[in-house]
């Protein structure tokens, strides 16, 4: 009767997280999905073992950059095959997000209201998941410097993932970036592996940029080459000692063709099929975010075309581009994350020459506590700009300070730690009709969202 | 006037936004009309035995172990240069390996180059690596307060032949238990402070400045610039970390 003790303790964990979150609901505690987590964790520890042992396929996504997006487009096409599908929210990424996510997509007894699931998975916290989720598919974006206070070292993550495949299911496959020389050798030791890419070097910069974090080869401790970058260390590169280079991807962007900040046009490959995608997610690393999810659909074997319907669906999320208007205003809301993310919104809004720019700089937990990263953004690429810039956030003088270092002219730069205040200011010098865009780190961003929401710009709750 | 200044292994060593400190030396001089020439070095480059003044940033681990390989064939370049009056800044990973050198967490051992009398031992990957907001004060005249951002597993001990670089207020310094942050002798320079260390610690970057100029330029003094902004990061980087500072 093990099962039914088991079951007796799973129902209770499920509960008592349902409570929890109805609790921190009502209490306006926000967010909500650490804390329920934590409680059905603590009351059964195998909790999220139980809950998801009946989701079929599961797909885990993981990386630095695109986690969130990709997931998305993934989950909206397992949905469009007709698979009821439950994922975890933007930003609950970690154990504790992931077992709410489940439990509250349960019924009492602790059965899933889901067929299918999608999970977005902190890089660090994937080695510890991986034998809990048992992936069918598992999808590795990239591996880019990110909040270097918290893991330290991208040499780290890597390392864990190296361990963490000895612990994937025989029949898992892992969708990799061919493009990111550290996530492709990484997938060496994967079982089954299934490599996307960018093949456009149209799309290409030329040479790795000067905050590029370059990437050894794991063997030979030399500096890759690059024939094209497309972003970060992300590109056409091979090892000049052992000759190791990109693997040829399966999933393929063959053209890319950047609209601004309304989306992209690709043509996609995928075995011999090709086909043309209209998206509305704008940037490059948009692009990736779309092959990354086709590799995932061709490995579960969902038809091409059903990935094509689902990735024309999807629009920009709150943080990632969503088009809002705010008194005959377009605001434009991007997250910047670390440098690599950072410098791909720089080069889309440079792109859009707007006339205002709000950048809002946190340093709490979620942001990154150390600030050091501001230095390698490239902000030197605002130079010509029209604009004007106000800084805002825990470390707006920070921000400020790298700009002036930058070249950017003082008289062009207001500093106003206040987000709402920063908001209006920055709204006024945004000529009516114009573009206002928005950069806030992780929890500046989820400020502004609930400022937009006070003044009735927006939703309450994040839908997709 | 001119400067010379010499960035070393600006691909390897560059974790934590280190390339601010080489911009703010850069541009505090050219705002002083300074004629300023940067020579980066890399792994398969000599290093120029020219510079005024030389930079180290921190890497990750595998990066510290190229570099530690590499900075043993310069040594003798760097000490001559050293005896000549150019000045060093080696941050985190760069300021370790100026001691005696460093044993990793997993007891290797990673020769340095004994330009700074100190020693580096990791005590292993179950020790807590010392991370956070760091306020200290100054040992050289007229700096004050340094604020900025440790992150390491390493605890470094000072021997007698240096002094200090500043006295821990706020954070864990060299090792978290003396008090100590950084140290120096003459005109060699390390420190644990990211954020990094130069543009929020403007006095700092004047006076390595100075005594780079003063190598080939006599008794040079700095004309002021207008640090509002600096000032105001250095203060709003203090209250982060819990003290309300006055400059
Ligand atoms: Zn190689």
């Amino acid at each position: 009767m093990i099962h039914a003790v088991s079951a007796l303790r799973l129902a209770g964990a499920v509960a008592a997280a349902k409570a929890v979150a109805g609790a921190t609901r009502v209490l306006r505690l926000g967010g909500g999905t650490v804390l329920p987590g934590r409680v059905a964790r603590w009351l059964f520890p195998r909790v999220l073992e139980e809950l998801t042992g009946a989701l079929d396929p599961v797909v885990v996504v993981s990386g630095t950059n695109g986690k969130t997006t990709t997931a998305r487009l993934v989950a909206r096409a397992l949905e469009v095959a007709g698979l009821k599908t439950v994922s975890n929210r933007a930003g609950a990424n970690l154990q504790a997000g992931l077992v709410a996510s489940v439990a509250l997509a349960s019924d009492l007894c602790g059965r899933p209201r889901a067929q299918a699931a999608v999970f977005e998975v902190d890089e660090a916290t994937l080695p510890a998941v991986l034998p809990v989720l048992r992936p069918r598919v598992l999808v590795l974006t990239n591996l880019f410097r990110d909040q270097l206070d918290r893991y330290a070292e991208v040499e780290r993550v890597a390392e864990g993932w190296r361990r963490a495949f000895a612990r994937l299911g025989p029949t898992a496959v892992v969708c990799y970036n061919a493009d990111d020389p550290q996530v492709a050798d990484v997938a060496r030791l994967a079982p089954a592996g299934l490599p996307f890419g960018i093949e456009d070097v149209s799309a290409g910069q030329g040479a790795l940029e000067e905050a590029a974090d370059v990437r050894f080869c794991y063997r030979c401790g030399v500096a890759y080459r690059y024939s094209v970058v497309f972003l970060s260390h992300a590109g056409h590169y091979a090892c000049p000692v052992c000759g190791w280079s990109r693997p040829a991807p399966c999933v393929r962007a063959e053209t890319v063709r950047l609209v601004g900040t309304s989306g992209a046009e690709v043509l996609l490959r995928w075995d011999g099929e090709g086909f043309v995608v209209r998206s509305g997610l704008p940037g490059l690393y948009n692009v990736y975010n779309l092959v990354a999810s086709a590799a995932a659909c061709r490995a579960l074997g969902l038809p091409a075309d059903v990935w094509r319907r689902a990735a024309e669906s999807v629009r920009p999320a709150f943080g990632r581009g969503e088009r809002l208007t705010w008194n005959g205003v377009a605001l434009r809301i991007l997250l910047v994350k670390n440098p690599a993310g950072f410098n791909e919104v720089l080069r889309l809004v440079v792109s859009e020459q707007p006339r205002s720019l709000l950048l809002a700089i946190n340093d709490r937990t979620a942001d990154g506590r150390d600030v050091s990263w501001l230095w390698d953004v490239d902000f030197e690429r605002l130079q010509g700009l029209e604009a004007h810039v106000t800084v805002s956030g825990l470390r707006a003088e920070d921000m400020a300070l790298r700009l002036k270092y930058a070249g950017w002219p003082e008289d062009r730069t207001t500093v106003e730690r206040d987000l709402a205040r920063a908001l209006r200011r920055a709204r006024d010098r945004t000529p009516a009709g114009g573009a206002l865009f928005c950069l806030p780190t992780y929890t500046a961003m989820l400020e502004l969202r609930r400022v937009l929401f006070r003044w009735g710009v927006v939703a309450p709750f994040w839908e997709d | 006037m001119d400067l010379v200044l010499v960035h070393l292994f600006p691909d390897l060593l560059n974790l934590y936004g280190d390339r601010g400190n080489l911009v703010t030396l850069r541009e505090r001089a050219r705002r002083r009309g300074i004629h300023v020439v940067v020579k980066e070095v890399r792994l398969e480059d000599d290093l120029p035995a020219d510079g005024d003044l030389y930079v180290l940033g921190g890497g990750e681990d595998r990066q510290q172990a190229l570099v530690a390989r590499a900075l043993q064939q310069h040594a003798g370049t760097l000490r001559a240069a050293v005896a000549g009056g150019a000045v060093v800044l080696a941050v985190c990973g760069g300021y370790q390996l100026l001691g005696h050198g460093y044993r990793a967490a997993e007891g290797q051992q990673l020769p340095g180059l004994g330009l700074l009398d100190v020693t580096t031992e990791h005590p292993g990957h179950r020790a807590r690596r010392l991370v956070g907001n760091v306020v200290a004060r100054c040992t050289l005249p007229g700096v004050g307060s340094l604020v900025g951002f440790e992150n390491h597993g390493g605890r470094t001990r000072l021997g007698p032949g240096v002094q200090p670089l500043a006295r821990v207020r706020v954070g864990f310094g060299n090792n978290g238990h003396d008090g100590t942050e950084g140290a120096w002798c003459g005109t060699v320079f390390g420190t644990y402070l990211h954020g990094p260390v130069l543009p929020k610690n403007p006095r700092l970057a004047d006076h390595l400045l100075t005594l780079a100029l003063r190598r080939r330029h006599g008794d040079v003094r700095l004309q002021p610039l207008d640090d509002r902004w600096e000032e105001a990061a250095h203060l709003a980087a203090a209250a982060r970390a819990g003290l309300r500072l006055r400059r």
